[in-house]
């Protein structure tokens, strides 16, 4: 009974948030490592993609509210997703064509175009500011709870009760079903082995025929897809402010270089790391010891590795040794 | 829609900040509002700039000050946790020939602002925001001043409440700035030397991205009651919807920052058995704030904008009793104005003010927040203890 206490204490806390929070790091994080690996920078408007595109769902999502449409149980926002992946594919395409093509045909460095993608990132965040404002919106509907604590706390007997959003779930099957969907292109279609060919060796790939404007476009639309997704889940699981978008930046970039920038594999091994790093850390780990132990040992202290303010130096730790030791990151990518 | 309508009408609202900007220094008196119009506070701030500007709006309607001269007014933005962006800002106002600042808004780029641009210009300032207990001891010159008690009243005032209702121990998590820390550190002192015990301290960062960690720490320490000291539309709601999610906790603290009519919104009956303070009193000014407010169509109740519209009145009559508006003059007078004796002002009451400052006569400026200042000149600090009840904020007790 104790060592189920302890178990369901763990995944309450630990594991079911990670889980999720991992999800939402790996979405994003395979945006940032497509672009690096295919466009060779390092997108710095990508949280701001992100807030566009969850921006343009959430007005849709109004609007379905409006016309009476709802998913039932699950938030209406799923079905307003493929708008807002419509108007971000238009937006990033629309960036691509007046902004980023201008510096790619002069052969510009990849630190230019860093600078000119922060550059693309104010413009962005001012757009979604205008578009929504920047108050705190919540616009998940539906059935909220799949498990509540109390509940699971009655059904059980256990002291300890476990708590699961419905969000936590549609957030990582839409995220499997996404990954699944991404490398079913990258490695079965021909436009994706294309794109693989122009991020292995562009020059190669040039010789061999492969049309570089249509992977460019090929890449920005999966992006876009990507970006929104991960927006949409992240938004719906907590909320949406157009300030916090902006500060996710730093843990999907650290999770795309944890992984290995430029590959796919990483970028989603590198969000699973950096969300479950973040949150065992700085667990206390107290009342699981306590349970684990059968109450023979019930510690003081709150056997707490490291305070919580200090989670985001975990995530830049793991970065600095990942670089230190391992530039190219967990899985073979391209070293920064 | 509604959003579009208020991006519309916050356009609209701009317009005249940047005539302003065509003003050239000299042509009357002009204070500046560095607010954080972008970062953590953007979603409060534009109503503190407004509740501001309609006191400025107030007195030119009633004729200005300084032998009829109109007041204009700049906005600048502090983003409330870039010291750098906030010295900037504010030294962009001082060119722009600013004769006081209204703001800044939160703690740390309040304390920039003061040391790095108003005592080396010597140059006035009324916070209506910046709460916390180190800026008491801050080296000013007597030039700044601020319509928001110190957080070192409200840690007592907290202490109070939880003492009153049997509660011996609780867990604590503050918003990791100047605001959150100095809330947290006297909260803790008054809380543990009147025999409470704080189970366990944890800071959290706004605007992140995920808050299930601070949350497991703080579950784990076995408190039943969670202190919150953050803001409403950041971290500290974050963590209450983690913490009510999870199952962690069910009863909550709030403080000031963490009050306003949005949580309630969002959280509902999550609240249910949770409880607060923040600054208000039972004055009628509070009252008739909100009906300026309503009358301008922008939201009376968002935090600090009582203590907006205060600081920007108390800027302007000063200057009217000062006679003159240099900081040097009319830094003098706030005090006087602000307290007992004098005829009581409410707000809306402005032009009353000045006649009765023409007339050589005391006035005692009351104003939305029962502005009464003490020590370094920061307000006295009246709170309201309240309870969340079907939605709604329910007043229980003034503090």
């Amino acid at each position: 009974m104790d060592l189920l206490n302890a178990l369901v204490t763990f995944a309450n806390f630990v594991f079911v948030p990670a889980v999720a929070y991992g999800s939402q790091l790996a979405l994003g994080a395979l945006g940032v490592t497509l672009i690096y690996g295919i466009l060779r920078f390092s997108n710095f408007a990508h949280g701001e993609t992100m807030s566009f595109g969850t921006a343009i769902t959430i007005m849709a999502t109004w609007g379905l509210q409006a016309a009476g449409v709802t998913a039932g149980p699950l938030p209406t926002a799923l079905i307003a997703l493929p708008i807002g992946i419509g108007a971000t594919i238009l937006l990033v395409l629309g960036t691509d064509r007046a902004v980023y093509r201008f510096y790619r045909d002069r052969k510009a460095a990849p630190v230019i175009l860093v600078i000119v993608s922060m550059g693309v990132m104010f413009i962005m965040s001012a757009i979604v500011r205008f578009l929504v404002g920047v108050e705190d919106i919540q616009f998940a509907d539906g059935e909220r709870m799949l498990v509540s604590a109390r509940d699971f706390k009655t059904w059980t007997g256990l002291e300890e009760g476990l708590a699961i959003r419905t969000t936590q779930v549609i957030t990582v099957v839409v995220a499997a079903v996404a990954v699944a969907l991404l490398f079913w292109f990258l490695n079965r279609t021909r436009t994706g082995k294309s794109m693989r060919a122009f991020s292995d060796n562009e020059d190669l790939a040039l010789l061999s025929g492969i049309n570089p404007d249509r992977v460019v476009a090929v890449t920005w639309i999966l992006v876009a897809a990507l970006a929104t997704t991960a927006g949409v889940l992240y938004g719906l699981d907590k909320s949406f402010k157009a300030f916090t978008y902006f500060q996710l930046l730093l843990p999907i970039f650290a999770s795309a270089v944890v992984g290995g920038l430029g590959n796919p594999l990483g970028a989603i091994a590198g969000g699973f790391v950096i969300a479950f790093s973040e949150v065992m850390v700085t667990y206390a780990w107290k009342q699981v010891v306590a349970y684990a132990s059968f109450g023979a040992w019930a510690p003081d202290g709150l056997l707490q590795l490291m305070s919580t303010e200090y989670k985001f130096a975990v995530s830049f730790a793991i970065l600095i040794i990942v670089l230190l030791f391992k530039p190219t990151g967990l899985f073979k990518g391209q070293s920064v | 829609m509604k959003k579009l309508l208020l991006a519309g009408s916050a356009m609209v609202l701009m317009t005249p900040a940047a005539f302003a900007q065509d003003t050239s220094p000299g042509d009357g008196p002009k204070i500046g509002i560095i607010l954080g119009f972008t970062g953590p506070l953007e979603s409060i701030t534009p109503f503190m700039a407004q509740a501001a500007e309609v006191a400025i709006a107030e007195v030119n309607a009633a004729g200005g000050i300084l032998d009829g001269q109109q007041v204009t007014s700049e906005r600048a933005d502090s983003t409330c946790i870039d010291a750098a962006a906030a010295t900037a800002a504010a030294e962009g106002l001082v060119n722009a020939g600013v004769d006081a600042f209204m703001g800044a808004d939160c703690s740390g780029v309040t304390s920039a602002v003061l040391t790095n641009v108003a005592v080396p210009n010597g140059i006035g300032m009324i916070s209506p925001s910046a709460t916390s207990p180190g800026l008491s001891t801050a080296e000013d010159n007597g030039l700044f001043f601020r319509t928001a008690p110190s957080d070192a009243r409200q840690g007592q005032v907290m202490t109070d409440i939880l003492n009153d209702r049997g509660v011996k121990e609780v867990a604590l998590t503050y918003t990791n700035n100047d605001y959150g820390k100095g809330l947290a550190d006297s909260f803790t002192q008054a809380y543990t030397s009147s025999g409470g015990r704080i189970a366990i301290t944890a800071a959290h960062e706004d605007g992140k991205a995920d808050y299930s960690a601070e949350v497991a720490s703080l579950a784990a320490s076995g408190a039943d009651i969670l202190v919150v000291a953050g803001y409403t539309d950041q971290g500290g709601r974050g963590i209450i919807q983690n913490a009510l999610d999870t199952g962690a906790f069910e009863t909550f603290v709030l403080p000031d920052g963490m009050i306003g009519q949005d949580i309630v919104d969002v959280l509902g009956d999550g609240l249910s058995t949770s409880f607060g303070q923040y600054p208000g009193t039972d004055s009628p000014g509070a009252a008739r704030f909100q009906e300026i407010a309503t009358g301008e169509s922008f939201d009376g109740t968002s935090a600090f904008a009582p203590e907006s519209y205060d600081a920007a009145a108390l800027i302007m009559l000063a200057m009217e009793a000062a006679g003159s508006a240099d900081s040097a003059d009319w830094s003098k007078k706030v005090e006087e104005l602000a307290n007992a004796p004098g005829e009581q002002i409410l707000p809306g009451e402005l032009s009353k003010a000045l006649d009765l400052i023409r007339q050589g006569q005391d006035i005692d400026y009351v104003g939305a927040t029962a502005v009464e200042l003490i020590g370094a000149g920061e307000s006295a600090g009246n709170y309201r203890e309240v309870e969340f009840k079907d939605g709604q904020i329910v007043t229980i007790a003034f503090r």
